[in-house]
């Protein structure tokens, strides 16, 4: 069912791309701990991809390995078949990888709109100066970043807040705002470190059809690390499961539910 | 009673009775003021984008202004050398990102802070290296900055402005309104206004710190090189000029060290209260000389009850 080239087809009938992103044999270190032990697995373009495992099992040291925020001791990272230098966040970031934080990282003193305008700026190109005199090409970009941020705003139904300083937001919010800047980029990946960590049911409700929304309208490949299971067996096409760093389990959910390891794992560990 | 007297209704009498004598104190404040202000948004930006605060501003003013008078003692004319100067200040923004701020990333504030001392050290050795350290003449005229004097009679009275000040106040306020607009309206100002709010996430939205580094210490270099040329003006130009940066710091003080506003109000509001305070309380009752020290006590009287400055941003506890 999956040959690495052709990708397959989903249950609900969405057709999954080959690999976009491969990580090989990736360890990290920090100091003596080992956060990362010799992990490899690919996330296919078009896919949902979810990593899953207990606290400390080193699911957003891998999620900062695949944005640039952290570099691996060994192993790298493939994009679209070919080795990716070792690169700045900012330098992925340009490349078409947006993500969102487990802590919500936010600029708290700007509006909603302003937070999600700054998604924009890797698709803003003319000069300071014509920016800053406001000429033609510097106009027209603005005015075409805007639709596309108020498009998102819209999408996100989070209309009503658009003016509203995003440090006076309640934290569910907080997260949709989030993944509105994520958005914004119109990113080839996603990555979302717990988008529904801390949420009520209603408001998990509405991320998870949030993010499926996005899968489906955008064709954005996604890969996010979640804790509540049903949640993640709902969303995901394929999981990979994570445990003291080593991966335990690769597969589609219901191959991943069925596998001793990650039961053993679960069991062992409260959530 | 005749303390209370001076001190209370004495003054007010005296801007009452002299108005055009009030407006001239005023203006005087004013000069001063706005270009407190200027220094303050210096600091204010590198310390959003940074945290870092930036020791150095004030040496800056000095080196703009020595670097610039040097030029010209070589021949150049004026404007190519405040073009020069401009690229020198370019230069040295690079180098304070590559040699100084690159390494140090990630840091303990007070390490980075330590850091802009050393900058501030090597300038003014270096400075004196290259220029000598004695008082040099500012190339006012030469820059086409008028010398003469605008006469007002407001009142029937006299108000004198200096056509150098205007100049300087003219200058210094479009500075702060291009600085303003390029903030607000263009990619790198956001991507500085953003870097200053959240690292992480700045970096998660594609804002290289590199190249916002050498940015904010460039714009630093430029608005040093303009206080430079307008105090310089005034005062000629040594390393004593130094000192005005310092009055930079109640006003950060008061306008906050992270609210472009408060740095630009409370530039103003030290500079228009540290006159009216000398001119019509601190030579009557204290022998003059205030305007050294005035500054610093106001702050710390405000701070006394505003922790975070005037205008500070609130401070919202992450969780
Ligand atoms: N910057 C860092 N410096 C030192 N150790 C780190 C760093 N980041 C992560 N670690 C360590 O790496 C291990 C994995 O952490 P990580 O945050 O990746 O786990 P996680 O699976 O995301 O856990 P959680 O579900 O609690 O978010 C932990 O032992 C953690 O302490
Ligand atoms: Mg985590």
């Amino acid at each position: 069912m999956m040959d690495a080239s052709a990708g397959y087809v989903t249950e609900d009938g969405r057709q999954i791309g080959g690999v976009l992103m491969e990580m090989k044999n990736i360890t990290l270190r920090f100091g003596g701990v080992v956060a990362i032990k010799d992990i490899s697995f690919d996330i296919r373009e078009g896919e949902i991809r979810a990593i899953i495992g207990p606290n400390g099992a080193g699911k957003s040291s891998m999620l900062n390995i695949i944005s640039g925020f952290y570099t691996p001791s060994e192993g790298g990272v493939w994009y679209k078949g070919a080795p990716r230098p070792p690169m700045r966040p900012y330098e992925v970031a340009r490349m078409g990888v947006a993500r969102t934080f487990q802590n919500i990282a936010l600029f708290e003193g700007m509006t909603v709109l302003d937070n999600v305008m700054t998604g924009r700026l890797t698709h803003m190109h003319s000069g300071i100066a014509s920016q800053a005199l406001w000429w033609g090409k510097a106009r027209a970009e603005e005015v075409a970043n805007r639709e596309k941020v108020e498009e998102i705003i819209d999408f996100l139904e989070i209309q009503a807040i658009r003016k509203t300083p995003v440090g006076r937001l309640p934290y569910g919010l907080k997260k949709r705002v989030e993944l509105a800047r994520a958005l914004a980029a119109e990113p080839s990946i996603l990555l979302l470190d717990e988008p529904m960590a801390g949420m009520n049911v209603e408001e998990k409700e509405d991320m998870s059809r949030f993010i499926l929304d996005v899968n489906d309208e955008f064709g954005t490949t996604i890969a996010l690390i979640e804790h509540d299971m049903g949640v993640v067996m709902d969303l995901s096409d394929r999981v990979v499961v994570m445990d003291y760093g080593k991966k335990i389990g690769d597969g589609t959910p219901d191959e991943v539910r069925n596998n001793q390891d990650v039961i053993d794992a679960y069991l062992g560990v409260q959530h | 009673m005749d303390f209370l007297n001076s001190l209370l209704v004495q003054p007010f009498a005296d801007m009452f009775a002299a108005p055009d004598f009030l407006m001239q104190v005023l203006w005087e404040g004013l000069v001063s003021g706005i270009l407190y202000a200027l220094i303050a948004l210096g600091f204010v930006l590198i310390f959003r984008s940074s945290r870092i605060f930036n020791f150095a501003q004030g040496i800056m003013v000095v080196f703009a202004a020595l670097t610039l008078v040097g030029f010209h003692e070589m021949g150049v004319p004026a404007w190519i050398s405040v073009i020069l100067s401009l690229g020198v200040m370019f230069v040295l923004a690079v180098s304070i990102e590559r040699v100084v701020l690159r390494p140090l990333v990630g840091q303990p504030d007070i390490i980075l802070f330590m850091a802009t001392i050393g900058i501030t050290l090597f300038l003014i050795g270096f400075g004196e290296l290259i220029f000598g350290g004695e008082n040099k003449i500012m190339i006012t005229e030469e820059l086409g900055i008028p010398t003469g004097e605008f006469i007002f009679e407001p009142f029937g009275g006299f108000l004198l402005l200096e056509q150098k000040d205007v100049t300087a106040v003219v200058v210094a306020a479009v500075l702060v309104i291009a600085l303003l607009a390029f903030l607000n309206k263009t990619r790198m100002g956001r991507a500085i206004r953003a870097l200053g709010d959240d690292h992480q996430a700045a970096l998660s939205v594609g804002i290289s710190l590199q190249t916002i580094w050498v940015l904010v210490w460039f714009i630093a270099g430029i608005i040093a090189l303009v206080t430079g040329i307008a105090w310089g003006a005034r005062a000629g130009v040594s390393f004593a000029l130094e000192v005005i940066a310092y009055k930079a710091l109640p006003v950060l003080m008061l306008g906050g060290l992270e609210s472009i506003t408060g740095a630009i109000i409370g530039g103003l509001m030290i500079g228009l209260m540290e006159k009216l305070f000398e001119i019509y309380w601190g030579q009557p009752l204290l022998g003059g000389n205030t305007e050294t020290w005035f500054a610093f006590v106001l702050a710390l009287i405000v701070l006394l009850f505003r922790p975070q400055g005037l205008f500070g941003e609130r401070i919202i506890e992450r969780v």
